[in-house]
């Protein structure tokens, strides 16, 4: 049986879905051709206002979704690439999938905009920023409304090409700089992965539009066919860019040299989340490559619990939130590898909304302490920003996974389909969630609690955030609260809401395998054991943070005291960029010097700067032809023209 | 009365080549020779006279008017020249008191 997702047969359908990517667009133009021109307040408003108004669309569609019957749809804008056998529509694709993408990256972007008009109200880039945090909303929109890979792509480079401006945002610090470009040249390293995916894909099937794609899929291939396989390796190659896996990951701690709200928005609520959305939306493609599953979740496990190492000891407060970011994006890959697709996405949302609280909170503490991100430099910062405080520690409770907060249904959904898939996975998932625990509540113990000791002019500066600050805080306080229940455990509610409604996204990968997809209830007294021994490992895990740090006041040591081996080797991250630049850097670089100074100094310049000094010498040599005499210039012009009838007469 | 081309073709082709083609050296030898721009300007004119009338000689025995239109350019782009080369000859006599021309001398690099 065929099934197309047919066009939308509605006008006001296209001009709402066109308007949604376009209002950020529209954002970026004013703001990027009026930056410094506008007023502060215009460009905040026109920032803000734009990323709004797309995420009240995104809600109309959503609202909307039903009336039109729960059918996937899509809409024509027009022919972008037409050429031979190649057909590529610019065009979007409603489904259940896109609906909460663009929920997700609209509304917490809505959050993170207007607290960045907050955070960064003192920077004079004020208008360039907001243009170019619109530009990722465009992009990011792109990504996840497209309705072919080519479309996703665009979006896929051009969240890249904002990450790297952003992080690269105070242009004038070298080091921002680097890991800006570092940013970007890892990212490619993907791209290429994802490029090449994209090219089996269409040889393959003959099409890069998802409906088309997926219905060939779903016929044509076998399970493991080596194609599919090499296709959804490729795709896995880019996610690992974006997303930030092993062994690419190096970027996304040092991506925290941009201002803090970019921090939240982009490296951790969603565009690294756009590899997990790629993921799901080649659902149909990983179901028939089981091979690659287990790959992607054996990636995804190892980069949770070695990131969660390496934030055990972190002093800086975002590289903590970073390394933690890296870890829960680990989680989500592992769920995709056993095939718990919408737990994944479920652990996307929960996770967007607790990182970018949690981000966002670092944000008001180093506004607070003018620009310090040492968490040896902070402590008892409790009193002085309670809002802060409070909102912070819910963040921190969701991400350590205590009921009833977000990060605890989502983790808990996703450790038992781990459970089911393998136990060994399982408990070293239950130890990346011990870590994380207890690093967060290092992080809140050291920042928040015991005396200060920062310096005293911090001290007297300390003071609570605006409300525009502190408003999207408490907004997503309450999400990540409340966010959980979309998805509640089958020992309470039989209905899980996100999950139901994500159902129809798999439809076609469950007709193809439908092995894959046989439901494998467990018990409600395993359910219980699951959930009381990650509630249990996570609160061990607290009460240890508390007796080291909150009871002890430990304080991590000072740069350069002596550490024992095993902890200076994971303060230094492992040495993994120091062995990246000694494989990849420096080699490349040395080769570029070698080429620099033997063939462009040795061949190329010689060349060049020959062509030059011939010239000029000829000149030099000619230019006494030139005598100024006019009369042998007319000598010289009549024999010249006898010398030209001479020959034309010869031949 | 006969017409104009007839009268022309009256007299051999042989001889406007001749006449013309002394009228061009003429106006070479001029060139070459004299130092005044004036003369030399006058010499141009005489080449350029002696191409018209072998351009008209050549129109009457061929029975081709385009020779003539020819000629007729040749006076329109002539008495332009005209205008802009006495106009130059003019400054140059301001500014030297002479229209010698190696005293121009300078235009060199």
């Amino acid at each position: 049986m065929q099934e197309f997702i047919l066009p939308a047969n509605n006008a006001e359908m296209t001009w709402v879905c066109l308007l949604i990517p376009l209002l950020p667009l529209i954002g970026f133009l004013i703001n990027g051709l009026g930056n410094r021109k506008l007023p502060k307040g215009l460009a905040g408003l026109v920032g803000c206002a734009t990323v709004i108004g797309s995420f009240l669309l995104s809600l109309y569609l959503f609202f909307g979704f039903e009336g039109y019957g729960n059918r996937p749809y899509t809409t024509d804008i027009f022919n972008w690439i037409h050429v031979g056998a190649l057909r590529i529509p610019f065009s979007f694709q409603i489904d259940q999938l896109s609906l909460i993408m663009l929920l997700l990256v609209t509304g917490v972007g809505s959050v993170i905009h207007i607290y960045s008009a907050g955070y960064m109200s003192h920077d004079e880039n004020f208008g360039k920023f907001f243009s170019f945090l619109n530009l990722f909303v465009f992009s990011m929109l792109l990504l996840v409304m497209g309705s072919n890979y080519v479309m996703m792509f665009v979006g896929w480079e051009g969240v890249g090409l904002c990450s790297y401006l952003l992080i690269g945002f105070w242009n004038k610090v070298t080091p921002y700089n680097n890991a800006a470009k570092k940013a970007f040249i890892i990212n490619r390293i993907g791209d290429l992965g994802f490029l090449l995916g994209i090219f089996l894909i269409f040889q393959t099937y003959g099409s890069v539009v998802y409906g088309e794609v997926f219905n060939q899929a779903s016929q044509l291939s076998e399970v493991n066919d080596g194609v599919v396989v090499a296709i959804t390796l490729l795709l896995f190659v880019g996610a690992m860019g974006k997303s930030a896996q092993l062994p690419l990951y190096t970027w996304l701690p040092d991506a925290m040299a941009g201002p803090t709200p970019v921090s939240a928005l982009i490296h951790a609520a969603t565009m690294v989340t756009a590899g997990i959305y790629m993921v799901i939306r080649s659902n149909v493609l990983y179901t028939l490559a089981p091979d690659t599953l287990e790959i992607v979740a054996i990636i995804g496990l190892a980069t949770a619990l070695f990131a969660a190492t390496i934030g055990l000891f972190q002093n800086d407060i975002k590289k903590v939130l970073a390394y933690s970011t890296v870890s829960q994006l680990g989680y989500m890959f592992l769920a995709l590898g056993v095939m718990a697709y919408s737990s994944s996405l479920f652990h996307v949302l929960t996770h967007a909304f607790f990182k970018a609280l949690l981000f966002l909170g670092a944000g008001s503490v180093i506004h607070a302490m003018s620009g310090e991100q040492d968490l040896r430099k902070m402590g008892g910062l409790k009193k002085a920003l309670p809002v802060t405080f409070i909102t912070f520690l819910i963040g921190t409770l969701a991400i350590s996974g205590i009921p009833p907060f977000a990060g605890f249904f989502s983790k808990d959904e996703l450790l038992a389909h781990v459970f089911v898939h393998s136990k060994v996975m399982w408990a070293f998932g239950l130890l990346t969630s011990f870590m994380t625990a207890f690093y967060m509540f290092r992080l809140l113990y050291l920042a928040f609690y015991g005396n200060f000791r920062g310096t005293e002019e911090q001290r007297h500066h300390l003071h609570e955030s605006p409300a525009v600050m502190t408003i999207p805080l408490i907004i997503l306080a309450i999400l990540s609260t409340i966010g959980g229940f979309m998805g509640l455990p089958p020992v309470f509610s039989e209905n899980h809401m996100l999950g139901n409604f994500l159902s129809p996204v798999y439809e076609l990968a469950r007709r193809a395998v439908p092995s894959a997809f046989e439901a494998h209830h467990l018990s409600h007294s395993t359910e219980y054991m699951l959930m009381a021994v990650s509630v249990g490992v996570a609160v061990v895990a607290i009460i240890l943070a508390y007796f080291i740090y909150g009871k002890k006041r430990t304080v991590p040591a000072e740069e350069g005291a002596a550490l024992s081996p095993l902890h200076k080797l994971v303060y230094n991250k492992y040495y993994v960029d120091e062995f990246y630049n000694g494989l990849f850097v420096k080699p490349v670089m040395g080769l570029s010097t070698g080429l620099y100074r033997f063939v462009e100094k040795g061949i190329i310049d010689p060349i060049v700067n020959g062509f030059g000094k011939a010239t000029l010498g000829g000149g030099r040599s000619l230019r006494y032809v030139q005598s100024g005499a006019t009369g042998s210039y007319l000598l010289l012009m009549v024999l010249g023209i006898a010398l030209i009838l001479l020959l034309n007469f010869i031949n | 009365m006969n017409d104009i081309p007839e009268v022309i073709r009256t007299i051999p082709l042989n001889y406007y080549l001749y006449f013309s083609t002394a009228l061009f050296c003429i106006g070479i030898i001029g060139v070459l020779t004299r130092r005044n721009a004036i003369i030399i300007f006058m010499c141009i004119e005489l080449m350029l006279n002696s191409v018209n009338l072998l351009l008209t000689a050549f129109s009457s025995y061929r029975s081709d008017p385009n020779g003539q239109i020819f000629v007729f350019f040749i006076m329109a782009v002539a008495a332009a020249e005209v205008a802009v080369g006495l106009a130059i000859i003019v400054m140059i006599y301001r500014n030297v008191r002479s229209t010698d021309i190696n005293i121009l001398n300078k235009l060199k690099w």
